[in-house]
């Protein structure tokens, strides 16, 4: 028989001294003022079991590519409506690669013919109106600025017929993500919705209609074997989506030179399968929301200002605190003062038990981040802590075949004060400047109390409700 | 705030230890050369009275999540050397497998600790306001859970219990100090032999005095299941009593139940009595209060239950005379039970008294047990000795598993210096890790009159104070 003990080490060592095995919890107080709370949770008669059916309902879902649209199609979206990352902002708390990848948009849709004049167009704020990709059954990497007539992978889960969208991926450096806007952002922007959109539009058609949409879930179960963590490794990914797209890209019908061309930026391009990873981590996530007494949480997001999550019991309410900067690496000659605070919806994948959850499984970018490989071996380790379960599908082969650590449970963040880690990218603080780094962040530590809070509170109305006078 | 001769060193640290290792800690500081006074401890409220008391300035801003460590030293004291044997003292209390390169840090909560297959059950003593939190864990697990904490609220308390019940499973406590597994020991438990009483127990002294008795009187014990002082309570219903109950009846080694409580609320005793009485073991009940038998009646009971002969239980030593003009009997107990039994006899045989249970609740939040820490009784031992009131200071000193290691190393010089009589129960086996022989014979030595029975000593003590003859 194996003692748990939880508390004095005193009372441990009465019982090993009795030759019996003590399995000694690590216990510290929890996040300061969250006891009373916690217990209300703890003891909430809905919580286990929701959390189970959230966890269950995340873990079920398969993401499917099911199109390549424009997001006028794809979402409705009208000229002048603006998607960008993270929680709702205002151009006035925007901070500068949003404000840049805003400009670049609006040069884009052709609103302004010098990105620079956008500034007066989203300061009058009459011709436009931001809102969150969240908002719209989208995310968006980094500034995740989407507008009317950028392609988005419309990924579907089957059984239900729900949907998720994100963006095709730009690659790295200057691009409008990472809040650049010059004039090389904007041809590329260009190149991708004259040729790449319809060139994957058809391909992933004629996949679709032949032998079946491409099973995104399955690619990411063996891209978690092959080194990619899917948020900042997503090397083998890109090419097993290049694997089943390319010979119905050559034979799309469009000019050789083309598909030539797509084919060489996507493969180029080790960050494309991240707008794929991405979706799928939401529609997996979707899937638990709404789930009356669940504390797992449903999104991370940032946008540059704010960073904001949402839970399985809270519905739509977002619970923010200020965007941290990461620590990691720097690009050239860029440092820490030219980072600006996090950004993206990225962190999705973590939400899902990826990227830095899974980092154990992605040893060759450790030093990207800043980090050894003992480091990523017990960042996993250490998410087992805050999450309520493990993904059976996606599973880390140096930790024996372990499953990742999933579904992030706010009451357990608010007990160990382990915060999720995420890896990220840094975007530069200036408009225009674009990517400056990579590295570690965390999410601003007060922001799970609040949630914490509110679940708590939803808790004690449920009890009054059901509680006769 | 350092006076001539002494300067005093205060640093917050971002650590945490629990407060029983770090009064290890202080203890440890206080030795080291050139330390006048030190205190380890987490910054709690109280933790910053203590402080400020002790004269040492805290800083504004610390929570209660930091570490502060207090040092006065000498003025010739080298504080590195000092630091450094904190640094050690800290060091040494973490036991835990290696946090190093990839190694497997330890868990940080009870849900991901009781991961493995294993069902054993899990010991919560963490801060009152926490401890909830870490039951529902274990009894999500599918495991039985002891809850050593006191201070938690009793709603928490019946929610809990109500969870395990629909689940089959046992809450022990809150403030549960006493369990015995099929003889494994969890909290304050002492060595007996194995045997056919099982006991359930709404007070962990009280069925430490019974184990104890009992081994004396050459009848085993295999289990002792608590269930905490409000589980008869109406608002609890006795929801751990009958579980408690339910599993002893199953075990079969158990041929004799005994339930040791107070009266239960009249709405719980009529429901708890009949599920008894349907069981297939009988029940004997030990029911505390005015009026009622003592402890050493239900163990006496027990063994005439048994058929086996009632042995005299054992006086040691003899105590001094009383003081001329003296008539108040002045109890300092660790235990409980151990101290409402004895209030309860001494006001009987109408003698003036004050009986203090030092491990109330109130006195205990944010310390250790006073079974694990001798300091507060101590302090009060001095404040008693002096009063010219004292006729007679009665004590208990409680050994077995998880009791402080040689209780009489601190409490026999205190005792020495009482001028009135003492008498002291000793609650323990010849089996008990702090040897329960040699702790009487260093009290005996320090003028004590030592008894295994509590009510024994309490009559005694009445007696000596100059009441009306005990007659049973």
């Amino acid at each position: 028989m194996e003692v748990v003990n939880v508390g004095a080490d005193l009372l441990a060592d009465a019982v090993e001294a009795q030759a019996t095995v003590v399995s000694r919890v690590d216990w510290r107080p929890p996040m300061a003022g969250t006891e009373a709370d916690l217990a209300t949770l703890a003891l909430d008669p809905l919580r286990s079991e929701a959390n189970t059916r959230a966890l269950d309902a995340m873990l079920g879902v398969t993401a499917h590519l099911v199109d390549v649209l424009p997001a006028s199609e794809a979402l409705g979206l009208q000229r002048g409506e603006f998607l960008h990352a993270g929680p709702p902002l205002t151009w006035e708390r925007a901070s500068g690669p949003m404000r840049g990848a805003l400009m670049a948009g609006a040069a884009l849709e052709g609103l302004v013919d010098d990105p620079e004049d956008a500034v007066a167009l989203f300061e009058s704020g009459s011709a436009v109106s931001l809102e969150p990709c969240h908002h719209r059954g989208t995310v968006g990497p980094m500034a995740g600025v989407v507008t009317p007539g950028m392609w988005m992978f419309v990924l579907e889960d089957l059984a239900t017929g729900r949907r998720t969208h994100c963006s095709l991926n730009e690659g790295l450096g200057k691009v409008l993500r990472y809040g650049a806007y010059g004039p090389e952002v904007l041809t590329r922007l260009r190149w991708m919705g004259d040729v790449l959109g319809p060139v994957l539009h058809t391909a992933v058609g004629a996949v679709r209609d032949s032998v079946g949409p491409i099973d995104v879930t399955a690619i990411l179960t063996q891209m978690l074997q092959m080194g990619d963590e899917a948020h900042n490794r997503n090397r083998a990914g890109t090419l097993m989506l290049l694997r089943d797209l390319s010979p119905a890209m050559v034979t799309s019908g469009a000019d050789p030179r083309d598909v030539a061309e797509a084919l060489r930026f996507v493969g180029a391009n080790d960050h494309f399968f991240l707008n794929l990873a991405m979706p799928a981590c939401r529609l997996a996530l979707d899937a638990a929301r709404d789930t009356e007494g669940s504390t797992m949480v449903v999104a991370m997001a940032r946008n540059g200002t704010d960073f904001g999550i949402q839970t399985a019991g809270t519905g739509d309410a977002w619970f923010t605190g200020p965007a941290q900067v990461a620590e990691g690496l720097y690009l050239g000659e860029y440092g820490p003062d030219d980072a600006n605070p996090d950004i993206g919806d990225s962190a999705i994948t973590e939400t899902a038990g990826i990227g830095g959850f899974a980092m154990a499984t992605a040893p060759a970018i450790v030093r990207l981040v800043g980090g050894t490989v003992p480091d990523a071996l017990a960042t996993t380790r250490r998410m087992h802590e805050i999450t309520l379960g493990e993904n059976p599908r996606w599973s880390v082969p140096i930790l024996d075949f372990q499953g990742t650590p999933s579904g992030i449970d706010v009451s357990r963040v608010c007990r160990t004060g382990i915060l999720p880690q995420i890896n990220t990218g840094m975007a530069g603080r200036v408009a225009g400047t674009g990517q400056v780094g990579a590295g570690l962040v965390t999410p601003p530590a007060e922001i799970f109390p609040l949630a914490l809070a509110r679940l708590a509170e939803l808790s004690r109305q449920r009890q009054a409700a059901s509680t006769p006078r | 705030m350092s006076r001539p001769g002494e300067r005093t060193h205060v640093e917050v640290r971002p650590a945490y230890a629990d407060s029983v290792a770090l009064l290890q800690v202080s203890r440890t500081a206080q030795a080291l050369p050139g330390v006048l006074a030190a205190q380890v401890a987490m910054a709690t409220t109280l933790n910053v009275e203590v402080l400020e008391q002790m004269r040492f300035a805290v800083p504004a801003g610390t929570s209660p999540n930091d570490m502060v460590v207090a040092l006065r030293l000498t003025a010739d004291a080298d504080l590195d050397l000092v630091l450094h044997g904190v640094d050690e003292a800290l060091a040494s209390l973490r036991r835990s497998p290696a946090r190093t390169a990839g190694g497997l840090a330890p868990h940080r909560t009870t849900a991901t600790a009781s991961r493995s297959a294993d069902l054993g059950p899990v010991v919560v003593s963490v801060p009152g306001a926490s401890a909830a939190v870490e039951a529902v864990d274990a009894l999500e697990a599918g495991r039985d859970v002891m809850i050593f904490s006191d201070n938690v609220p009793l709603a928490q308390e019946v929610a809990l219990k109500r969870v395990a019940a629909a689940r089959g499973l046992l809450v022990m406590g809150p403030d549960c100090g006493t369990a015995v597994l099929d003889g494994l020991g969890l909290g304050f438990a002492n060595v007996v032999t194995p045997g056919p009483v099982g006991i359930v127990a709404a007070s962990g002294t009280g069925a430490q005095q019974l184990l104890t008795l009992l081994d004396h009187a050459g009848v085993g014990v295999s289990w002792v299941l608590g269930v905490g002082g409000r589980d008869l309570s109406e608002e609890v219903g006795g929801l751990a009593t009958r579980e408690a109950l339910r599993r002893l009846d199953a075990e079969p080694g158990v041929s004799l139940v005994v339930l040791v409580s107070k009266p239960p609320a009249a709405s719980v005793a009529a429901d708890l009595t009949a599920y008894a009485t349907a069981l297939g073991t009988p029940v004997q009940l030990a029911l505390l209060g005015p009026g009622r038998p003592d402890l050493t009646a239900a163990a006496e009971a027990v063994l005439h239950h048994l058929g086996r002969p009632v042995p005299p239980w054992p006086v040691h030593g003899s105590t001094r005379q009383r003081p001329a003009g003296a008539s108040t009997v002045r109890g300092l107990y660790a235990g409980g039970t151990l101290a409402q039994e004895a209030r309860l006899i001494v006001a009987a045989a109408g003698v003036a008294h004050e009986i203090l249970d030092l491990g109330d609740d109130d006195l205990t939040q944010g310390r250790a047990h006073p079974m694990i820490d001798p300091t507060l009784r101590l302090e009060r031992l001095r404040a008693v000795a002096a009063d010219p009131a004292t006729a007679v200071v009665l004590l208990d000193v409680v050994l077995g598993h998880g009791a402080e290691m040689d209780p009489a190393a601190l409490l026999a010089p205190a005792v020495a210096a009482i001028p009135a009589p003492v008498v002291v129960t000793v609650v323990g086996t010849a089996a008990d890790p702090q040897g329960r022989d040699r702790q009487v014979a260093s009290l005996v030595e320090a003028g004590a009159e030592v008894h295994v029975s509590n009510a024994g000593a309490a009559r005694r003590a009445a007696e000596i104070a100059g009441g009306a003859a005990w007659r049973s």
